[in-house]
């Protein structure tokens, strides 16, 4: 039943995936992007990540798309306000395009079909686990990824201020 | 899977929406009735003795009234607003462990619908998922006053989430453990958490306050400003599911904070009960009383909003950033450190 | 400038103190103000059931008044339709039968009377202006209806129980 399940659910990651690229009104795009996001989650349930599925679900969909959708419904984003790309434009994103399309084709050759993972411990994902692996072994990264959003976030505050003294 | 194992969850589930339902059905009247009273007034008292069929009366009449929907909103995401805000409303009563494990025949049945170890998260999860609701619901109307309640619902609810988010480590500090079942589980007897974190529960009950859009922080739906907020364009039963999710919302955090912080079904002198009511009727006793804490707190709500008059935005802001989130790390550095001192002396 | 009548307040407004941003202690006060409400007995009442005394001056709906022999008091004269600032009252005159004697005090009575309650404002011009003393807005609260129609009272609702039947009933 769990492979089964995860086809299904990956067929509707793909779906939504291309509709966030395809939907026209960048709200639909959004809304798109946070049902992609609902699938992740179950996929990591699936794993028996329940701790990720679970800030995939707070952090992701709970706020980060809540801010992009906040944005997006601030700007008044039209059809007739839309600028129109130049010839130029068209062709670098062709050549982008290109490019992606032949990594992804560089990269698909050289995958194998694996045997289905399985876990040492299956109960990896689990919140005690998790906090023992992060805590442990890889104590540094994790708080020196705890510095980069520290100094992201004081960074934030300072062009706020900044802006301030501009003004007055 | 056994047969009888579904089947008793399938009963469990359905026993829970109809309580919801029931709850939030009531909590209309109950509201009115409480402002009423709080008011020096009587409520209403027409439809039955006391006024008791009035959700009832409530209900035909949303139901009965003319679906508009507005002719430049876009049709799909209106009628999916409401129904998102009660999808999310509804579902957070799933992993809320009821009672202690029932005996019925020699059969133990668990109250509680599903253990699953971040039972906690997964309520702060459909609690940040609630925001969608409305926000799609003020933005699908195509009005600019249901777009600034839709934007206003959404920067409160993330930046309460924050200081809700941090109290409840510092109480996972305390408890050890995700899993709800085994947080109530641990308050046994009178050992409730609130003694362990007082500013806890205090940060996280404004906080809870602010997420289900009650008042004192009814900013998204405030009539003077806003005419009726995200739910202006609503009619019919649309705007009577968003007016129930809210009330279904409250019933939740109710809920959530009798158990995270009252001890849920526990209350002193349970052992003694236990053994004068025998193992099937002990655990709905304590179900009772885990009730009777819940009303207590619908109560609460409700005695607030009709006390304390509505914040301003700018006040709501700077209360939330400057006053909860950094009261909230206090409190956790505090919890951290008594207990790192308590293990190690 | 001087104020003179001395009941002049500068209003200064000082920055929130520590207790005052807290807004617990304020919110306290304010709960216990609440739930005392809470058991206080209700102000209000329930109105159809229950009713409350009318005030001396209370102008409700009219009644055309009988004098003491029973017979009507209004002689149709006109000056309640013309005092009338809403245009609420209208009224067609007739002549007295010999044969009516005991019913109308006056040769003129009025044979059709009828009172738009949904345009009355209840001033009570109308009973200012009858020299008659026939008609008084001593009526309680004019009923609630559905149609418009049914808010243009006729002789049948305005006029007073004949003197007898009162007695009778007594």
């Amino acid at each position: 039943m769990g492979t089964s399940v995860f086809y299904f659910v990956a067929t509707l990651s793909v779906i939504f995936a291309l509709m966030v690229v395809f939907a026209k009104n960048p709200i639909h795009s959004v809304l798109y992007l946070i049902l992609t996001f609902f699938t992740f989650t179950i996929h990591y349930v699936l794993l028996n990540a329940q701790f990720l599925a679970v800030v995939n679900f707070i952090v992701y969909m709970g706020a980060i798309m809540v801010l992009f959708l906040f944005v997006l419904m601030l700007l008044n984003l039209n059809k007739d306000n839309e600028p129109n790309k130049s010839a130029l434009l068209k062709v670098v994103g062709i050549i982008a395009g290109g490019c992606l399309v032949v990594t992804l084709i560089g990269s698909l050759k050289s995958v194998a079909i694996a045997n289905p993972l399985v876990l040492k411990n299956p109960n990896l994902g689990l919140v005690e686990n998790l906090g023992k692996e992060l805590f442990g072994p890889f104590m540094l990264p994790f708080e020196l990824s705890s510095l980069l959003l520290l100094s992201a976030m004081v960074g934030a505050v300072l062009l706020t201020k900044k802006e301030e003294k501009a003004n007055g | 899977m056994e047969i009888d194992f579904v089947i008793e969850k399938f009963i469990l589930v359905i026993a829970l929406f109809a309580i919801s339902l029931l709850i939030a059905m009531y909590s209309t009247y109950a509201e009115r009735k409480v402002a009423a009273f709080l008011q020096d007034r009587l409520g209403p008292d027409r439809a039955g003795p006391f006024g008791i069929l009035q959700p009832l009366a409530d209900g035909v009449k949303m139901f009965m009234k003319e679906e508009i929907i507005p002719a430049n909103a876009n049709k799909w995401l209106f009628m999916v607003g409401p129904g998102l805000a009660m999808l999310c409303a509804c579902i957070g009563t799933a992993v809320i462990p009821w009672g202690q494990d029932m005996m019925v025949g020699d059969r133990l049945v668990k109250l509680q619908v599903t253990d699953i170890n971040v039972g906690l998260l997964y309520i702060f999860g459909v609690i940040s998922l609630g925001v969608y609701g409305v926000m799609i619901g003020g933005w699908a109307s195509n009005n600019k006053y249901s777009l600034l309640s839709a934007i206003r619902a959404a920067s409160q609810n993330i930046s309460y989430e924050i200081a809700m988010g941090l109290s409840i480590i510092a109480l996972l500090l305390v408890t050890n453990s995700l899993s709800l079942r085994e947080i109530v589980s641990q308050q046994h007897g009178f050992n409730w958490n609130v003694w362990y974190q007082p500013l806890g529960f205090l940060i996280f009950m404004v906080c809870a306050f602010a997420e289900t859009n009650r008042a004192p922080f009814d900013l998204p739906e405030c009539e003077a400003e806003l005419n009726g907020g995200y739910h202006m364009e609503y009619s019919s039963m649309k705007l009577g599911f968003y007016l129930f999710a809210e009330y279904i919302n409250m019933f939740v955090s109710s809920t959530v904070m009798a158990a995270l912080y009252f001890g849920g079904y526990n209350y002193p002198g349970m052992d003694y009960m236990a053994g004068l009511l025998g193992p099937t009727w002990a655990p709905l006793f304590g179900t009772a009383i885990f009730f009777l804490k819940i009303f207590a707190f619908i109560f609460f709500f409700m005695w607030v909003r009709w006390t304390i008059p509505r914040f301003r935005y700018d006040q709501l802001m700077s209360l939330g950033w400057k006053g909860l989130i950094p009261l909230a790390i206090a409190n956790i550095v505090i919890t951290g450190i008594v207990i790192a001192l308590t293990n190690n002396f | 400038m001087e104020s003179l009548s001395n009941k002049k307040k500068v209003l200064v407004s000082k920055p929130l103190n520590f207790a005052e941003r807290m807004y617990l202690p304020a919110i306290a006060s304010g709960l216990t103000t609440t739930i005392g409400h809470f058991f206080k007995k209700p102000a209000t009442v329930k109105y159809p059931e229950q009713e409350r005394e009318f005030s001396i001056n209370w102008r409700g709906m009219h009644s055309l008044k009988r004098d003491e022999q029973g017979r009507e008091r209004c002689t149709a004269c006109g000056l309640c339709a013309l005092s009338c600032p809403a245009e609420a009252i209208t009224m067609i005159a007739a002549e007295r039968k010999n044969d009516e004697k005991h019913l109308y005090r006056e040769e003129k009575y009025a044979s059709v009377y009828e009172i738009n309650m949904l345009r009355c404002i209840f001033c009570g011009l109308c009973e200012e202006a009858c020299p008659k003393e026939a008609i008084y807005l001593d009526g309680p609260i004019v009923p609630a209806d559905y149609l418009r129609k049914d808010f243009i009272y006729g002789k049948d609702k305005l006029v007073e129980a004949p003197l007898e039947s009162v007695l009778e009933v007594k």
